[in-house]
């Protein structure tokens, strides 16, 4: 066994987690954790459609901040994805998806203020950079012969239109769906930091203690994202993109006075603004360093691995709930749920939860990521054993889960895990929002103490380490042979 | 200028002389039959003699190049690209204009495909987009065809229809084929590969089967 390289890289990657355990803060500090979460689940089983009107129109002002923001998304991340060739492109599109919605929320409302377009541009600027990759890779993808076989004077746009969409047009299709679902998710979140969404009116529920309320919310929210392909189709798509712009709520309006002085001033290096010039730099970007951008590293490195080792068990748990090699429709209905409700619970909105129920520690933290990512992960596989066909006497039960299915799937299943580290890391610095010490916890500390220039530098040490483990990823994806389309 | 005149043909897959180094000439209304063992080194010579004269050329691939995802129509009109500005490409994308509806259903209709206008290459079988491709190259309207095994998928009638069809639109071809009837029958000038080198290059009325067959 030890000899095939996906076993060892895996052995390896478990290690590594089992010595960050050893690091890691990890305990329940709440005085009665499990007496909070038996009233939240009470809560999400007597949910309150009617407590707030305000549930409605936060309902509303997370689709239309979705949809606005995925289609500006989507249309940029096209135009960018015919020059994606150019490295500077390229760089410009890793570095704006490494930052977190979350973050760009965070840098908008600093100069925007609660102006809707805060919320579009967040979603809409990392999107770009990721439907650009993903736009150009399926692009790539495309069967170079008809492109050949055109007849020479054919006209460049003609022979993109013919010769290159329509073979990727199905797989374009299909990615853009599943990102306006992560969209929403995205747009519920950004509530957390003050937009009118769902995330806004959760965080209010639970700090009164309204679980009912909650828990109405969640439930409406799965059901959002469960009749995706009930409300969404083709024809109805351009009626709901060009409408969304209307219902985002009108917010404050943007003050320019603080678009000028945010990029003039508050973002200027302390040391630069007070006249210290270069010399007075090193000193306060070592303080910098030193304080907070390394504690912020370290425990970011060190919750990213736990949650991705936890996630891969999770997913190689869970796959078995909804492959129909086993059990019987009582069991995949039911897994079916587990996983629908594990995938579209976005991991910000698990963490918080957790945290609020057990007490700040890096344990809600790394359960809520494998939750989700496990959930995803668990979910592809499951579907992809379905399509196995196994001989007739193919062992049963554990056996035919040790021996069958797990050594087919293994590959595609390091692939997907490896292809969502740097999903995972992005989650993991914005987490520290919530008070987990990672690098979001001390980009919010810089921006509460009206620190921008700090804040400025940490998002981009974020930044950095998200694109340094992307390149990791890709190259022991490469190393190990695995292939996966970016479906997940 | 539809007949070529090409020396110093050869290529080499992973470091092995697959073929080559070989000259051909072709005269304009001269029909070739490019006839040997399967991995004699046809294709190849079919691809390098279609780098050689520009683009210039009808070309039926081995592996067709449709684009699957668009319906028969489109494919055909494909072939015509050049002809039209922009606009009148992506107008025709959406909704094609009547004339080139009626011609891509006319040429249709003698390759027994009228009928399928509208589907999805993908959902096609292996014969129907056998046609859908050597329709492709005939609406280019090249006067040089270069086509390899454009028959292979087809039963025996279908396969001499299209072989005549092919012969009366292109004046000048060059055909790989494994079926050494239809090479005597369709062609007027026969060459034989072997081991990557001419071993034969005789008019077709001077050959009879079993010449060629010592080929196999």
């Amino acid at each position: 066994m030890l000899s095939y390289p996906t076993v060892r890289a895996s052995l390896i990657f478990v290690a590594v987690a089992i010595v960050g355990l050893l690091f890691a803060d990890i305990a329940i500090t709440a005085s009665n954790p499990w007496r909070d979460l038996g009233n939240f689940f009470l809560g999400v089983v007597t949910p309150n459609f009617f407590s707030s009107e305000g549930l409605l129109t936060a309902l509303l002002r997370t689709v239309a901040f979705a949809f606005v923001g995925v289609a500006l998304g989507s249309f940029c991340g096209f135009l960018l994805a015919l020059v994606y060739r150019l490295l500077p492109v390229r760089i410009f599109c890793a570095f704006i998806r490494a930052i977190h919605e979350l973050f760009w929320a965070l840098i908008f409302l600093q100069f925007f203020g609660f102006h809707p377009l805060t919320g579009v541009l967040a979603i809409a600027i990392p999107y770009s950079g990721i439907f650009a990759k993903v736009y150009s890779e399926i692009l790539e993808e495309a069967d170079p012969e008809p492109r050949r076989l055109l007849p020479p004077g054919t006209g460049m746009v003609a022979a993109f239109l013919y010769a290159r969409i329509p073979d990727c047009w199905e797989q374009m299709r299909t990615y853009t769906a599943y990102r306006l679902e992560c969209g929403l998710r995205s747009s519920a979140i950004l509530g957390f930091v003050g937009l009118p969404t769902l995330g806004f009116y959760l965080e209010a529920s639970f700090s009164q203690g309204l679980y009912s309320d909650a828990g109405a919310m969640l439930i409406l929210f799965y059901v959002l994202i469960a009749t995706i392909p009930l409300w969404v189709r083709p024809k109805l798509l351009p009626v709901y993109i060009l409408a969304a712009p209307f219902f985002l709520g009108d917010g404050l309006p943007i003050v320019w006075g603080n678009v000028e002085r945010f990029f003039t001033e508050d973002i200027v290096p302390a040391p630069l603004r007070s006249g210290e010039g270069i010399a007075g730099l090193v000193p306060w970007l070592n303080d910098l360093m030193v304080n907070e951008a390394l504690p912020g590293i370290w425990n970011t490195v060190l919750l990213t691995q736990v949650a991705l080792v936890a996630t891969g068990i999770l997913a190689l748990l869970a796959f078995p709930l909804i492959s129909n090699h086993f059990g019987g429709p009582v069991r995949r209905t039911s897994g079916h749920v587990f996983l629908v409700i594990a995938r579209s619970t976005p991991e910000y909105i698990l963490a918080y939860i957790l945290l609020q129920l057990w007490g700040p520690s890096m344990l809600p933290a790394v359960v809520a990521l494998a939750l989700h990512n496990g959930g995803i992960i668990g979910h592809l596989i499951g579907r992809q054993t379905n399509t196995l066909r196994l001989r007739p006497d193919a062992p049963t039960g554990f056996n035919r889960y040790t021996w069958e299915l797990v050594p087919r799937v293994y590959r595609s299943f390091l692939a997907f895990l490896f292809y969502r580290w740097e999903i995972i890391m992005r989650e993991t610095a914005i987490l520290g929002i919530l008070g987990i010490y990672t690098l979001g916890f001390y980009v919010d500390s810089a921006i509460q103490n009206i620190r921008f220039d700090r804040a400025m530098v940490l998002i981009l040490v974020t930044a950095l380490l998200n694109i340094g483990v992307d390149a990791l990823g890709r190259y022991i994806r490469r190393k190990l042979a695995l292939q996966t389309m970016p479906t997940c | 200028m539809s007949g070529f005149d090409l020396s110093g043909l050869k290529a080499s897959f992973g470091g092995e002389r697959v073929l080559g180094p070989l000259s051909l000439r072709v005269r304009e209304g001269e029909q070739v039959a490019l006839v040997g063992k399967s991995g004699a080194g046809k294709s190849t010579l079919i691809r390098l003699i279609h780098e050689q004269v520009g683009r210039n050329s009808s070309l039926v691939p081995q592996e067709l190049g449709l684009v699957n995802a668009l319906p028969v129509f489109h494919n055909v009109f494909m072939g015509q690209l050049d002809k039209h500005p922009t606009w009148y490409n992506t107008l025709t994308l959406i909704r094609p204009f009547a004339a080139d509806r009626a011609e891509v259903k006319s040429l249709m209709d003698e390759l027994g495909l009228g009928e399928k206008l509208w589907i999805p290459t993908a959902s096609l079988s292996g014969g129907q987009r056998q046609r859908v491709a050597i329709a492709r190259a005939i609406y280019r309207n090249e006067s040089l065809l270069l086509a390899d095994e454009p028959v292979s998928a087809l039963d025996g009638p279908r396969a001499h229809q299209v072989m005549a069809l092919l012969r009366d639109r292109f004046a000048t071809s060059v055909i790989a084929l494994h079926d050494v009837e239809l090479a005597l029958q369709y062609c007027n000038r026969i060459v034989g590969i072997q081991d990557g080198l001419v071993e034969l290059d005789e008019p077709s009325d001077r050959l009879a089967p079993s010449d060629i067959m010592s080929l196999y």
